[in-house]
């Protein structure tokens, strides 16, 4: 392709969605422009978590995540080391005998989908997690289940399809789309064949009535704590807190680095794009880190920071066409799933647009379905 | 003017050291040069001293990741170094 | 639940610039708290171990301070905040909020580093870094020194050295001859400086301290052994115990940025009353800009005194003027000393830039942003959170530094947890 010629497909946002989708799009032979408005992994990438989760607060979700796990486990093995890839896999804990109760449930599910997971009574618990508080009532294990450090792979699937013979351009805003075509701020026009909109939390500003509404959450690194935490820790009350979009919330995360630091999370939020840290926000956050893993307490806290999550009213990521313009393909608003969902969504898009069969249903993403009224502030 | 002096174990030796030295002199005194090591294993030791470069980092008295720098001797203490 | 203090004035920094401010706020009649992480009041420059060693006027402030009623916590920092008017602090390991009406930085300065090969190796230190060491108690009678760095510090700390009984032998000054001249020459305007310049050269005459000249790289196995200076057009070897290698100083604003201070330049912004932006918030020192201790103490003086709401005394014209001719002197100091291209190049692409975190110079590339730097490398998010590296790549790519967040020197996470502001 030579440096006039209208690309096949547009991709803008270069986060870990698009990275990944303009190299899908780049391996199968077509001519790809990938656009960023800062650098590849700049935005909510640079501030997640990395967890590889598959989830399952419905089967529908659960089934993109395991699709997309499935790739994450090929891709990872040709990663870099400052992917920084761990298969450590996820223990969702049970604070009582009615949600080990419910997680057992949930088994079955998973196993459908092809994704080991096992209940671990209290003492099974203890034993693989000594230094959580006592009094869970035990786990659900998924031991499949990866930590990443998303900014360098979304460098390095950008840095493969630019050897694949995509373009790239970083520090290039959108500012409108027309038919067709991608207007840029500085008064540039692009002619394209399709355009893949993957711009996380900016995506609504490129198509009205995308909805998709920023939900910040926060992180704190601790200094290395080698051997305090083996597992991504997460409460089974994380679901709920995902699930309500009423006040701020927060809900026990933490994830173990292989330097031995941990990741703690996390918290929700709907305040717009303000990045400052939330103050009473975080003490709940880290008060509630310390009640299941107690000896967090003397850990020393290194940074803080914020992120976004794209989030739509139903938590179910925007996968598919947009009818306000030909050829125009939503890759967006997978609230805490976009690492995880990244190479699931790339092989939904390539399928949709060179009509190839999907390796997953397409239709429950499909971005222009009816959506449930956000909820009102929650009680 | 003459300074009184405390024991301290050294990585597991005991040493004597002045009673109103940082542990950083007191290492550098003594000789020791390796405090801690980097991720590619190599010797690193104090640069600052004034406790903004964490370079200095030792383990007293079963606490790690102390800056020795700020931190006076004290008789029968503990240091553990990366050797 | 963490006991809540609450004071009138909380001074951050016990060096010359907050013992002034201390002294001056609590003279008339407020509460003063002074917070500092060393072990005795007196800051960088100030540092002792028995206050015999300390000039006479640096004892005076702190009698003044103490007579006055000021309280000191040693080993204490801040940590994070809950407003302006509420520190979080740690005291020794225990983590309490401390309310006040107002608060003083004077948060002082820290050496700024530049990498060059060997740079890491045991027994290269900053300049003031291996005098703090000297001062905490590391004998220097018959180690072998080079000094190799920027400004009025090095010749004071090679003195002190020296008369300590180290065999310095060499200072590398990176200044030119030119420049140092006029810089001279316009202390002409202070007669005290030029002597304090004499007497030091006189102490050690036999040290070759040339401009012109800075060290390029250290080399030795796992501990210094020697390093090379360039000076003019010849490059020099010399064998070492200690490389003392620093580039002059910069300002710790981390505090001033996170209570939301407008910085100038790499400083905090004042004004006429050593007002921060931030209402409440005075600034002192070398933190408002490096300017050496005279300064800092007028300044401390100033925004004592209007911390106080003793704004005539703030506007004292004595006081006034000696500020001013301090920052006209700082202004000076910034145009000699700034650190030239080629001290700035010194790098391989092999030598470390971030000490914590082991990012090589060649890692990253000149036209990314810091942030693309930080994500992609991890340059600048280790422990020490930039402070090191922060500088070097100011310097090195122009980079504007970190946007600061709490929580500010590693904190326990219990402590800070229970002392943020929970919601009502």
């Amino acid at each position: 392709m030579n440096a006039s010629s209208a690309p096949d497909v547009t991709v803008i946002g270069a986060g870990l969605v698009g990275a990944a989708t303009a190299l899908r799009l780049a391996e199968t032979g077509l001519h790809v422009l990938l656009v960023d408005a800062d650098f590849a992994g700049g935005g909510s990438t640079g501030a997640a978590m990395g967890h590889i989760v598959a989830m399952d607060d419905s089967p529908v979700q659960l089934a993109l995540c395991a699709d997309s796990r499935r790739r994450w486990d090929i891709l990872s093995e040709s990663l870099p080391a400052a992917a920084e890839c761990d298969r450590c896999g996820t223990l969702w804990l049970a604070a009582n005998d009615d949600e080990l109760a419910t997680a057992a449930q949930r088994v079955s599910g998973y196993t459908a989908q092809g994704i080991h997971a096992e209940v671990l009574g209290e003492l099974e618990l203890q034993g693989v997690e000594p230094h959580l508080a006592p009094g869970l009532a035990g786990a659900l294990l998924v031991p499949g289940d990866l930590v990443v450090y998303p900014p360098t792979i979304a460098r390095e699937l950008v840095e493969r399809a630019v050897a694949l013979g995509a373009r790239l351009r970083e520090h290039a805003v959108v500012s409108a789309l027309g038919p067709r075509e991608v207007r840029f701020r500085d008064g540039t026009r692009l002619a394209t064949g399709a355009v893949v909109i993957a711009a996380g939390v900016a995506s609504a500003d490129l198509v009205p009535g995308l909805p998709i509404v920023p939900r910040k959450g926060h992180l704190v690194i601790t200094d290395r704590q080698p051997g305090l935490v083996r597992h991504q820790l997460v409460e089974l009350g994380y679901l709920q807190s995902a699930h309500t979009f009423g006040a701020a919330s927060v809900a026990f995360n933490v994830q173990p680095r292989r330097t031995g630091q941990l990741l703690i999370g996390s918290s929700r939020e709907l305040v717009g794009l303000d990045p400052s840290i939330n103050r009473p926000l975080l003490a709940r956050m880290l008060t509630r880190a310390q009640q299941f893993i107690p000896r967090l307490r003397d850990a020393r806290a290194v940074r803080t920071w914020t992120g976004f999550r794209p989030t739509t009213p139903d938590k179910l990521p925007l996968i598919g066409r947009w009818p306000s313009l030909p050829d125009l393909w939503i890759a967006a608003g997978h609230e805490g799933l976009g690492i995880t969902m990244a190479p699931g969504t790339a092989e939904l898009i390539v399928a949709g647009i060179l009509g190839q069969m999907p390796a997953v249903d397409p239709a429950p993403f499909r971005p222009d379905r009816p959506m449930p009224q956000l909820e009102s502030e929650a009680a | 003017m003459s300074d009184s002096d405390v024991t301290v174990s050294v990585d597991g030796v005991p040493r004597r050291v002045p009673a109103s030295a940082t542990v950083a002199a007191a290492l550098l005194q003594l000789g020791v040069t390796t405090f801690r090591r980097d991720l590619s294993g190599q010797a690193r030791g104090p640069v600052c001293g004034m406790g903004t470069c964490f370079e200095c980092r030792v383990t007293i008295d079963g606490q790690p990741e102390m800056r020795a720098c700020l931190v006076p001797v004290r008789e029968g203490m503990r240091v553990e170094t990366d050797l | 639940m963490s006991e809540r203090r609450r004071v009138d004035i909380v001074v951050v920094g016990a060096g010359p610039a907050g013992l002034a401010a201390a002294a001056a706020a609590a003279a008339r009649g407020r509460r003063v708290l002074v917070i500092d992480q060393g072990l005795r009041p007196g800051g960088q420059v100030w540092r002792h171990q028995s206050e015999a060693e300390l000039p006479a006027r640096a004892r005076t402030l702190m009698v003044r301070a103490r007579n006055a009623g000021a309280t000191f916590a040693a080993e204490a920092r801040v940590v994070d905040i809950n407003s302006a008017h509420e520190l979080i602090v740690d005291f020794r390991g225990r983590i309490a909020p401390v309310g006040t009406e107002s608060i003083v930085l004077a948060t002082g300065a820290r050496e700024r580093f530049l990498p060059f090969p060997g740079w890491t190796l045991p027994g290269v230190m900053g300049v003031g870094g291996l005098q703090a060491l000297y001062k905490s108690g590391l004998r220097m009678t018959g180690k072998r020194i080079v000094i190799g760095g920027t400004g009025p510090l090095l010749l004071p700390v090679a003195a002190a050295l020296a008369h300590a009984g180290a065999d310095v032998r060499f200072v590398a000054e990176q200044a030119g001859a030119a420049a140092l001249l006029r810089f001279g020459a316009s202390l002409g305007f202070s007669p005290a400086k030029l002597l304090e310049g004499a007497r030091y050269r006189g102490a050690f005459l036999s040290t070759p301290y040339r401009t012109n000249s800075w060290i390029v790289a250290a080399a030795g196995e796992g501990r210094l052994r020697s390093v090379t200076v360039q000076t003019g057009k010849r490059q020099v070897e010399f064998d070492c115990d200690f490389a003392a290698a620093a580039m002059g100083l910069v300002p710790n604003a981390e505090l001033a940025q996170l209570l939301g201070c407008v910085m100038q330049d790499d400083a905090i912004g004042v004004g006429a009353l050593q007002e921060t932006s931030v209402a409440g918030v005075f600034a002192a020192g070398e933190c408002t800009g490096v300017k050496g201790d005279d300064a800092g103490i007028a300044e401390g003086e100033i925004a004592g005194a209007a911390a106080a709401g003793d704004l005539r005394a703030a506007r004292h014209a004595a006081l006034v003027s000696r500020r001013d001719a301090g920052r006209r002197f700082g202004a000076r100091l910034a145009t000699t000393f700034a650190p030239r291209r080629e001290v700035l190049t010194l790098a391989a692409p092999d030598t470390i830039l971030c000490r914590c975190e082991d990012v090589a110079c060649g890692a990253i590339q000149p036209e990314w942003s810091q942030r693309q730097a930080k994500l992609w490398t991890r340059v600048g998010m280790g422990v020490c959170q930039g402070a090191v590296c922060g500088p070097a790549c100011s310097a090195m790519f122009g980079w504007q530094g970190n946007a600061v967040r709490p929580p500010l020197h590693s904190p326990a996470v219990g402590g800070w947890s229970e002392s943020l502001t929970h919601e009502g």
